[in-house]
């Protein structure tokens, strides 16, 4: 068993010290000693589904014996999650201030590193029925716009928006989540929504995006930590590298995310 | 009574006793833990704030118009499925019941294909200028399409176990079906009405699902009590409990109010009251 543990730190200390470029050729020295059978927790917000699937099968790719569990979910179903004691590795939340809330608990080691941007965008059904073409389109009467509640972060990117361009909007719903949002736009049933970016990329040719410049006032940063209850801190710092290295970079950008 | 009485085993083994208690404490524990939870200095504050009074308003009045939906739909349902025959009439019977077992947001889908913009009745309402969705109105049917089987279910029994020979004699004493009816059948089945309907409040005020898919959710609009604690999660967990515990009141009164008569028993209880016309028709 001890030997395990030292098999495994040296090999995660080869990767750290490679820069997790997931070559091959680096750990090789490490590989041979029988790599235990390991699994590294990861939650992450909703958002990083796709792109964090993607990482995560090229992180178990690069680390043999190593499985990497993923647990997706909105920001307070996780931070209340990890308050509860749920026993993670790595969280990676969709704003900092959700990340605020676990490093205020002391749940977390070191400093959170910011990996990824992201911004709004209005999506619309297919062919855009109600012809929305700016922000201020948004606020028009008798257009039925859904948001995110103030309350997520979605909502909270969405009100800031507001307050910066002084467009008062009047939706007929404010949703708990961006899924609540899509589901109501790809429907048909409302005429236009707030979502993000990387939002309208996943959803493909369901939903129709619709940029627009006063997005820039609202940024949200993702950052990435640690977690003090981590059982394999190695590979915690592992992954983190991975993520904020040049192979997540690319993996998210291809997303839609901004740089950090 | 001696206090032999109080408590009896009625030849139950002792391990199933445990095992029972076990499940008494499966349902009591988490729910007697959310106490636990609540933040009681702010709970007035908390349960008293501007959103979650426009919920608990809101929940109100919109549970109170769907029982009253419930009654005025339910009443006939629960008679022709008690005392018709008709060819499919337990198909029927098993569709109509079906919100009872369906996830609710599969029912809210459901309301959408019907009554959402591009659905079937939608569609054509919203060409005459008539939209649901996000509607108030979208509310109290969501939670009519959960809370009416739950009516007609206790309604149904109530009327099985009263039985039908009351009616016949009125009919045969030369009473018009519709006289039966207001005079012997509703009086006859009025405690099973109103197990049935403080049933069906208690549903239609427990809404979540259906509610959050087909009617959104905003403030003083369609933003239930169930919807506010949904998103109170999110910025205020403390709310969240608090106002979970209202709901949780709110459900403990109607239980005991019902005397615990879900609908399972309600033939039981009918039984015990009428014993001599229970079981008429099987």
């Amino acid at each position: 068993m001890k030997t395990f543990r030292m098999a495994a730190v040296a090999l995660a200390a080869a990767l750290l010290l490679s820069g997790c470029a997931a070559t091959p050729a680096t750990p090789a020295t490490a590989t041979p000693a029988a790599p235990a059978a390991r699994t590294l927790t990861v939650f992450a917000a909703a958002s990083l589904k796709g792109t964090f699937t993607e990482l995560a099968t090229e992180f178990e790719h690069a680390n043999p014996g190593v499985t990497v569990a993923l647990n997706f979910a909105g920001s307070a179903d996780l931070v209340s999650q990890l308050t509860e004691g749920a026993p993670a590795d790595v969280f990676a939340a969709a704003d900092t201030k959700t990340m605020a809330k676990i490093t205020d608990g002391s749940l977390a080691t070191g400093t959170p590193v910011l990996f990824a941007s992201n911004t709004l965008e209005i999506a619309v059904p297919p062919g855009n029925p109600a012809g929305v073409a700016s922000f201020q389109d948004l606020a028009k009467p008798g257009l039925k716009l859904v948001i995110c509640a103030a309350a997520v972060p979605c909502g909270a990117a969405t009100a800031a928006i507001e307050a910066s361009t002084g467009v008062t909007l009047a939706p007929v719903s404010e949703e708990n989540a961006v899924s609540g949002v899509l589901g109501k736009v790809s429907t048909g049933e409302a005429d236009a929504g707030l979502v993000y970016v990387t939002d309208i990329y996943s959803a493909g040719s369901r939903i129709a995006g619709v940029t627009f410049p006063e997005s820039a006032k609202a940024v949200n940063h993702y950052p990435i930590a640690a977690l003090s209850a981590a059982s394999q801190p190695e590979l915690a710092a592992a992954f983190i590298a991975l993520v904020t290295g040049a192979t997540g970079r690319g993996v998210l950008a291809a997303a839609g995310f901004g740089t950090p | 009574m001696t206090a032999r009485s109080v408590f009896r085993t009625g030849g139950v083994p002792v391990w199933v006793l445990i095992v029972a208690a076990l499940g008494a404490l499966t349902i009591l524990v988490p729910i007697a833990s959310l106490a636990t939870r609540v933040d009681w200095p702010r709970f007035g504050a908390l349960i008293t704030s501007e959103s979650a009074l426009a919920a608990l308003g809101l929940s109100l009045r919109t549970s109170l118009a769907a029982t009253a939906t419930c009654i005025v739909l339910g009443v006939p349902l629960a008679l022709v499925l008690a005392r018709s025959r008709f060819p499919g009439q337990g198909i029927l019977r098993a569709l109509v019941l079906l919100p009872l077992v369906l996830p609710p947001v599969v029912g809210g889908i459901a309301l959408l294909s019907a009554f959402g913009r591009r659905g079937v009745f939608g569609a054509p309402l919203e060409a005459a200028g008539i939209t649901i969705a996000f509607s108030t109105v979208a509310v109290v049917l969501a939670q009519t399409f959960v809370a009416l089987p739950f009516l007609v279910l206790s309604l149904e029994s109530a009327l099985r176990a009263a039985g039908s020979r009351y009616e016949s004699v009125a009919s045969t004493l030369g009473a018009s079906p519709t006289t039966v009816l207001r005079r012997v059948t509703l009086p006859l089945i009025l405690p099973g009405l109103i197990t049935g309907a403080v049933l069906a409040f208690a549903r239609a005020l427990g809404e979540f699902g259906a509610t959050l898919t087909f009617a959104g959710s905003l403030q003083g609009v369609t933003r239930t009590l169930p919807l506010e604690v949904y998103l109170q999660r999110e910025s205020d967990p403390d709310a969240a409990v608090a106002l979970s515990l209202v709901l949780v009141a709110v459900a403990v009164v109607v239980m005991l109010a019902t005397g615990g008569r879900a609908i399972p028993a309600m033939s039981r209880s009918a039984q015990a009251s009428r014993p001599a016309s229970a079981g008429v028709q099987k």
